[in-house]
């Protein structure tokens, strides 16, 4: 179980502080799919940042599977794991497709995630990954480095962002078939996406940074 | 084969990746001496007797060959000039292997200046691979390469030159001179670290009508280390010429790249572009998420920048 205890988290918005997160308490448990929606800077990204540890909550407490994860770095979540699909996919220069899904499973040489998300693997697992590659195929080779990450909790932050209607369909039905076949795993999708909702357990608004 | 010890046998293995003596024509430099040479039906390599170097005279039509040059310099205190110059027939096919790699343990300063002079006959196409490596515990290891092409017509030439690591002071000047339809890519490639300096000049001329050139300059500065970049192309008529120049830095050093370019003509087309800055958080981060530590996310992003 993924277990958030009052996270508060605020940034500076000129002189004034402004609080983007206030006392978020939820569990989320194995075996659950759960979207998070919400309006504009409602906080679902900074929630998901807080859970990777790419942001550090002011107060309140990260507990996973009764550890207090709180104060763990990235990488230490990551080997806990966590993993998290950027909303805004990183470019590199340098570092291949090939690159990311190695560092994610070293042992699936197959590289079997490309495929799920729809993508050759002869086509692009040599490129590097920058603006060379369109919005939609940068979004899916993010989505398949979480997917070859297999983590205990996945999170994707608006997967369906730059994804054409036709890839959104079959993103839908790998997140099913995810759901379907591991009643181990916590999958949190951040969407505003009504067929993404249709297939959640569990829909969780966030509104002003309350639940 | 040549008698070279493990120290040597590694540097040699570093700049020419290779273990012993390979196939076709080479000429291997240890210490200032030539310790072994091959020439072949279509390669000839001949030591110059007026200075010390080599010319290596290429057949027209040479198809697929490959030629290895590489010097090793494991004396401490040496110095030396080298000119080598290629005479590349028309129609050939060629890869060139050279590169420097040099070991320090003294007190005194190695010191190894090449300079290869390149004539690309008509219809050739040519692949040049230089890497340069310093090692050992002292100072004073120092690398200064020229490297003039002469390119003729519908000719292409690449060159991939790196200083991999370990070189303490580089000065590095590049040239070429392109006829009609002749084309360029020259990738350049530098990891400086401690205190060590680099210079790299690269001036090209696009003197013949549909000459094209690409350059791309990627390098990595540690520490207090300083690089000075100048990339210039001269486009005198209808012509395409493109410079990019990417640098990473990390700690306190510093990077200077000073582009330019030259349109004599209203058909040239010239396009610079340049960015230096450190490793960007996001890139750490998505490498961090997928496990790696703060440290081996920085070598990954390194590492394949400079790959």
């Amino acid at each position: 179980m993924l277990e958030l205890k009052n996270i508060s988290f605020k940034v500076k918005d000129g002189d004034e502080d402004r609080q983007i997160l206030d006392d978020v308490s939820i569990d989320f448990n194995p075996g659950e799919l759960i979207v998070l929606t919400g309006p504009n800077g409602s906080g679902k990204s900074t929630l998901a940042e807080i859970i990777m540890g790419l942001k550090t909550p002011d107060h309140g407490q990260i507990i996973l599977e009764k550890e207090d994860i709180t104060k763990k770095s990235i990488t230490e979540r990551a080997k806990l794991g966590i993993s998290y699909s950027f909303q805004q996919p990183v470019c590199f220069k340098g570092v291949t497709v090939k690159d990311l899904l190695e560092i994610a499973n070293p042992e699936d040489q197959e590289f079997k995630t490309l495929k799920t998300v729809g993508l050759e693997k002869s086509e692009y697992l040599d490129r590097e990954v920058n603006k060379t590659l369109s919005g939609g195929e940068l979004k899916r080779i993010e989505i398949a480095t979480v997917l070859a990450k297999n983590s205990k909790v996945m999170i994707f932050d608006e997967p369906e962002a730059g994804i054409d209607i036709w890839s959104l369909d079959n993103l839908i039905q790998v997140f099913q078939k995810l759901h379907d076949e591991n009643k181990d795993k916590i999958i949190i999708i951040i969407s505003h996406q009504k067929p993404i909702m249709d297939i959640a357990d569990r829909i969780v608004i966030l509104k002003k940074g309350k639940l | 084969m040549m008698d070279l010890d493990e120290i040597e046998k590694d540097l040699l293995k570093q700049v020419a990746s290779i273990d012993g003596v390979p196939e076709g024509a080479y000429n291997f430099r240890v210490n200032g001496k030539s310790i072994g040479k091959n020439s072949t039906e279509n390669i000839d390599v001949k030591s110059k007797t007026d200075k010390s170097g080599l010319d290596i005279t290429i057949k027209e039509n040479t198809k697929k060959d490959v030629v290895h040059i590489p010097v090793i310099i494991s004396k401490s205190g040496h110095k030396e000039t080298v000119y080598n110059d290629f005479y590349i027939g028309d129609g050939s096919e060629i890869t060139i292997v050279a590169g420097c790699g040099i070991y320090n343990c003294g007190a005194k300063s190695t010191i190894h200046d090449g300079v290869h002079v390149f004539h690309v006959g008509k219809n050739c196409k040519v692949k040049y691979i230089e890497k340069h490596y310093g090692t050992g515990p002292s100072a004073g290891k120092i690398l200064n390469p020229t490297t003039e092409l002469y390119i003729d017509e519908n000719s292409y030439v690449e060159l991939e030159l790196e200083q991999i690591a370990g070189v303490d002071s580089t000065n590095r000047l590049t040239k070429a001179k392109l006829n009609k339809n002749a084309r360029i890519n020259i990738i350049e490639k530098l990891l400086t670290h401690g205190r060590q300096v680099a210079k790299s000049n690269i001036e090209v001329d696009l003197n013949g009508e549909n000459s094209t050139a690409n350059i791309v300059s990627r390098s990595v500065a540690r520490d207090i280390s300083t690089q000075d970049f100048k990339l210039h192309i001269t486009g005198k008529t209808t012509c395409r010429g493109h410079s990019e120049c990417d640098a990473i830095i990390t700690d306190d050093a510093k990077v200077m790249a000073t582009p330019s370019l030259n349109a004599e003509s209203l058909n040239a087309e010239l396009i610079h572009e340049a960015a230096i800055g450190k490793i960007a958080g996001t890139e750490i981060n998505k490498l961090m998420a997928l496990g790696l530590t703060e440290k081996e996310a920085e070598a990954k992003i390194i590492n394949g920048f400079l790959r």
